[in-house]
């Protein structure tokens, strides 16, 4: 081969590989992204039952209930709207009424929550910053610790 | 008073790493020795004085020396004095002064062994290393000041973020940062390369052990990090595509990539421009780890603080070198020579295939990671990029690289012969699908992509004893000769095997965990049982108990197998008084190279507790895997025609360099 064709040749098989990586990103961009919404959202955005998304918001005071095994259930707020969450698992040791979660899961045709990540502030110093953010952008106040500078 | 002389010894630090930067490159530029010879006093001045200043801020952290406003908010006194030292590190600014002492710690490195270095080239490389010391050392004295002083004084601090109280905050941060840090070097020596306009073999050979020594420090910084949060968060979980995990790994994989096309240019003379700019996109990955990390752009464990005006300020700097370097870049890139000729089929086209694949899956990673923060930014919309993304496309990316692995030693330079590598790997694909078998038989059933995937594990394994076997000539020579020869082989060539044996080692963990592990979550009562992974754990009851600045309920279990009690775990809930703050303390147990790992919940009104058990087949392999490949970094780096400042040589190859204008 000469130099040229040599070269070609890896620049060719470079290229081609490169196109076959963004094809890959794209699909796999379509298949796995989650949107995330705070319950408010949900009325306006049609979420259809079995799309991962992530749900924000606070979790109500008095809903947490221990179902079977470890089951729970509780109901996630914005105060505006409020949607009730199944989780099969352990909590994380930040979960608690009245604060910021996270969950990560789909609707199922019930029209309950099914979540089967929840994730809770790192620290006690803020609470997620999606949640955080939305839940100040609805006007909800936050007390001083709980926001994000 | 000693604050004070922290303090002030690192505003000197500023002004002597100003120094550093500016009058070597005058110096360079017009060819006056004496300017050019301030840069290495220059760089060891500046790492005593930023040495001294971070001693002066531990010195605060040990005697709890509250009217320091960083100490008040990160410590306390109760703390055990082992988190009292690596919580000087557990926190925004700390953590940044030790980014800074690594970064001069380098640069006086350079100003110590590179004696042997042309004059002008090692003029320039410190200046850059100044011109990023000045960056961050500024940074540090405007938007993150750890000697701030609190007045009055408070009684008691706010303690360090239990999950931080660990050892892993005393291994894992300064190792991360040793490898993040350390590609300055390799930066540093590209930018000088290209404000000099010439670059040779010789270039590559400097630039070489700088590149494995940080390679080394960020995989056992990585994998350090990666054990820490598997045991401390609770979850069971090793790897989670988290954006703080993408940041180290990103730089992980360019400097991966640039390693081995360093060595394409050392060897070879080819790939001079490519890897110049590998040089510099992998620090730039440092850089903007550090931006996506410290900026508060993101929320997580790493993000101590947020504060808008330090993520503007980092993302100035990040603009200001990737931004530079890639002007520089285009600009000079063109007076560097195009080196030697190789066929498609050679060890530079294996080497290129793995800077192909390896910057892609880089990109790629990184496009996973600022996709949502672009989007953000752009339509205010919130996404989410998981796991999903990242192990469906860099799985997929990776696939085609781990089988290549074995390929790259057994090919030859200029003009290689696939075939005749095949052949010789049968041995080790043989050897690859027996073990899978064999898998496969124990584990009676599971994911066949499981079983495809150990194969490769063990066919890597296998392929790189094959390259050392062929080299000694095993079963060919008398066996004296073979073992002479064996002993004789450079010790790049073990250092390579090693760091490949590593990767197999690795991705034999990983499959084994993803595919074969079992979890169950089971609400428990004292007496309860449950099985895991052929063990049998019995739940004895809990009890409290009180730390130094916690109190905790730990959980006892009982191990048996087969009947016969092997084993006990203790698996605990602790709450920090200072911060009223919950962690889970997972109980975890080894056998062999696997792990029961048990993490209680939530105690029920009933008396029962919420215990969650996973069995974790093979997964000491991963992190053994990573510690595999570190071995291989720091044989390579033994290498004696590497030895950093090996005199000999390299003035041999010096003549060389002039010639090369």
């Amino acid at each position: 081969m000469t130099r040229k064709q040599k070269r070609l040749a890896v620049i060719g098989g470079g290229i081609a590989f490169l196109v076959a990586a963004v094809l890959l990103v794209m699909f796999a961009f379509s298949q796995s992204i989650a949107y995330f919404y705070v319950p408010g959202d949900l009325a306006k955005a049609d979420v259809p039952p079995g799309t991962r998304i992530r749900l924000g918001g606070l979790v109500e005071s008095g809903t947490v209930k221990r179902g079977e095994g470890s089951t729970i259930t509780f109901t996630v707020t914005d105060t505006l709207a409020t949607v009730p969450v199944t989780y099969t698992g352990i909590l994380p040791d930040l979960f608690r009424e009245g604060q910021g979660v996270v969950a990560e899961g789909a609707f199922g045709t019930d029209g309950l929550f099914l979540a089967d990540t929840v994730l809770a502030k790192h620290d006690e110093t803020y609470m997620p910053k999606d949640v955080a953010d939305r839940l100040k952008a609805q006007g909800v106040e936050l007390s001083g610790k709980e926001t994000i500078k | 008073m000693i604050i004070e002389l922290g303090h002030y010894a690192l505003i000197l630090a500023l002004a002597t790493v100003i120094v550093q930067s500016i009058l070597p490159l005058v110096g360079t530029i017009r060819g006056d020795r004496a300017l050019m010879a301030v840069a290495p006093a220059a760089a060891l001045a500046g790492f005593l004085l930023v040495l001294f200043s971070f001693s002066v801020l531990t010195f605060a952290y040990v005697v709890s020396d509250f009217s320091v406003g960083n100490v008040w908010q990160n410590s306390h006194s109760l703390k055990p004095m082992i988190y009292k030292i690596t919580g000087v590190w557990g926190n925004h600014e700390g953590s940044m002064l030790l980014w800074l002492l690594i970064l001069v710690f380098f640069s006086a490195l350079v100003a110590t062994f590179g004696a042997n270095l042309p004059e002008r080239l090692r003029a320039n490389v410190l200046a850059v290393q100044g011109f990023i010391s000045t960056a961050f050392a500024l940074f540090i004295l405007l938007t993150s000041n750890p000697f701030l002083r609190l007045q009055p004084a408070p009684a008691e601090g706010q303690d360090l973020n239990p999950v931080l109280q660990d050892i892993g905050l005393a291994i894992h941060p300064p190792l991360l940062y040793l490898g993040y840090v350390g590609f300055s070097v390799s930066f540093s020596f590209a930018i000088a390369a290209l404000i000099d306009g010439r670059i040779d073999a010789a270039w590559a050979r400097w630039v070489r052990p700088w590149t494995l020594a940080a390679w080394s420090f960020l995989t056992a910084g990585i994998a350090m990090g990666s054990y820490w949060a598997y045991y401390e968060l609770g979850w069971g979980g090793w790897w989670f595509w988290d954006p703080v995990e993408n940041a180290s790994f990103i730089p992980w994989l360019a400097g991966t990539a640039l390693l081995h096309s360093a060595l394409v240019m050392e060897k070879r003379e080819a790939l001079k421009i490519w890897t110049v700019l590998l040089a510099i996109l992998t620090f730039s990955m440092s850089l903007l780890g550090t931006f996506l990390v410290r900026s508060g752009v993101l929320t997580s464990v790493h993000a101590f603080a947020t504060d808008p005006t330090r993520g503007v300020f980092i993302l100035a700097i990040l603009v200001f070198f990737i931004g530079g370097a890639l002007s520089l870049f285009a600009f000079r890139a063109a007076t560097l020579k195009a080196g030697g000729l190789f066929a498609p089929i050679s060890r530079e086209g294996a080497l290129v295939l793995n800077n192909l694949i390896l910057t892609t899956a880089a990109a790629t990673v990184l496009t996973g990671t600022l996709y949502p923060l672009v989007l953000e930014a752009l339509t205010g919309e919130k996404i989410s990029v998981g796991p999903p993304f990242f192990n469906l496309t860099f799985g997929l990316l990776m696939l085609p690289l781990l089988l290549a692995v074995p390929f790259g030693p057994l090919l030859a330079w200029k003009r290689g012969d696939v075939l005749a590598a095949g052949q010789r790997l049968f041995a080790a694909a043989g050897i690859g699908l027996v073990c899978a078998a064999v898998v496969l038989y124990i584990q009676n059933g599971g994911p066949v992509l499981a079983y495809f995937g150990l194969a490769i594990g063990f066919y890597m394994i296998a392929g790189a004893i094959t390259d050392l076997w062929l080299r000694a000539g095993i079963g060919k020579v008398a066996r004296n000769v073979a073992v002479r020869r064996f002993i004789g082989l450079p010790g790049s060539a073990f250092g390579t095997a090693l760091a490949h044996i590593g990767i197999g080692v690795t991705v034999i963990g990983v499959i084994a965990v993803t595919a074969f592990e079992t979890e169950h979550v089971v609400e428990m009562k004292p007496g309860m049982q449950v099985e895991a992974g052929g063990y049998t754990l019995t739940f004895d009851g809990m009890r409290r108990g009180q730390g130094p600045n916690y109190s905790e309920e730990s959980g006892h279990f009982t191990v048996a197998r087969g009947g016969v009690i092997v084993a006990d775990v203790w698996s605990s809930k602790r709450l920090y008084s200072a911060r009223r703050m919950p962690t889970t303390e997972a109980g975890i147990r080894t056998f062999g190279l696997s792990q029961l790992y048990v993490s209680l919940g939530d105690a029920m009104a009933d008396g029962g507790i919420v215990v969650r058990v996973w069995w974790k087949p093979m997964i000491l392999c991963i992190w053994i895997g990573t510690l595999i490949m570190m071995a291989g970094g720091i044989v390579s780096l033994c290498d004696r025609r590497l030895r950093v400042g090996a005199p000999q040589k390299v003035r041999k190859v010096k003549p060389a360099l002039e010639a090369a204008e």
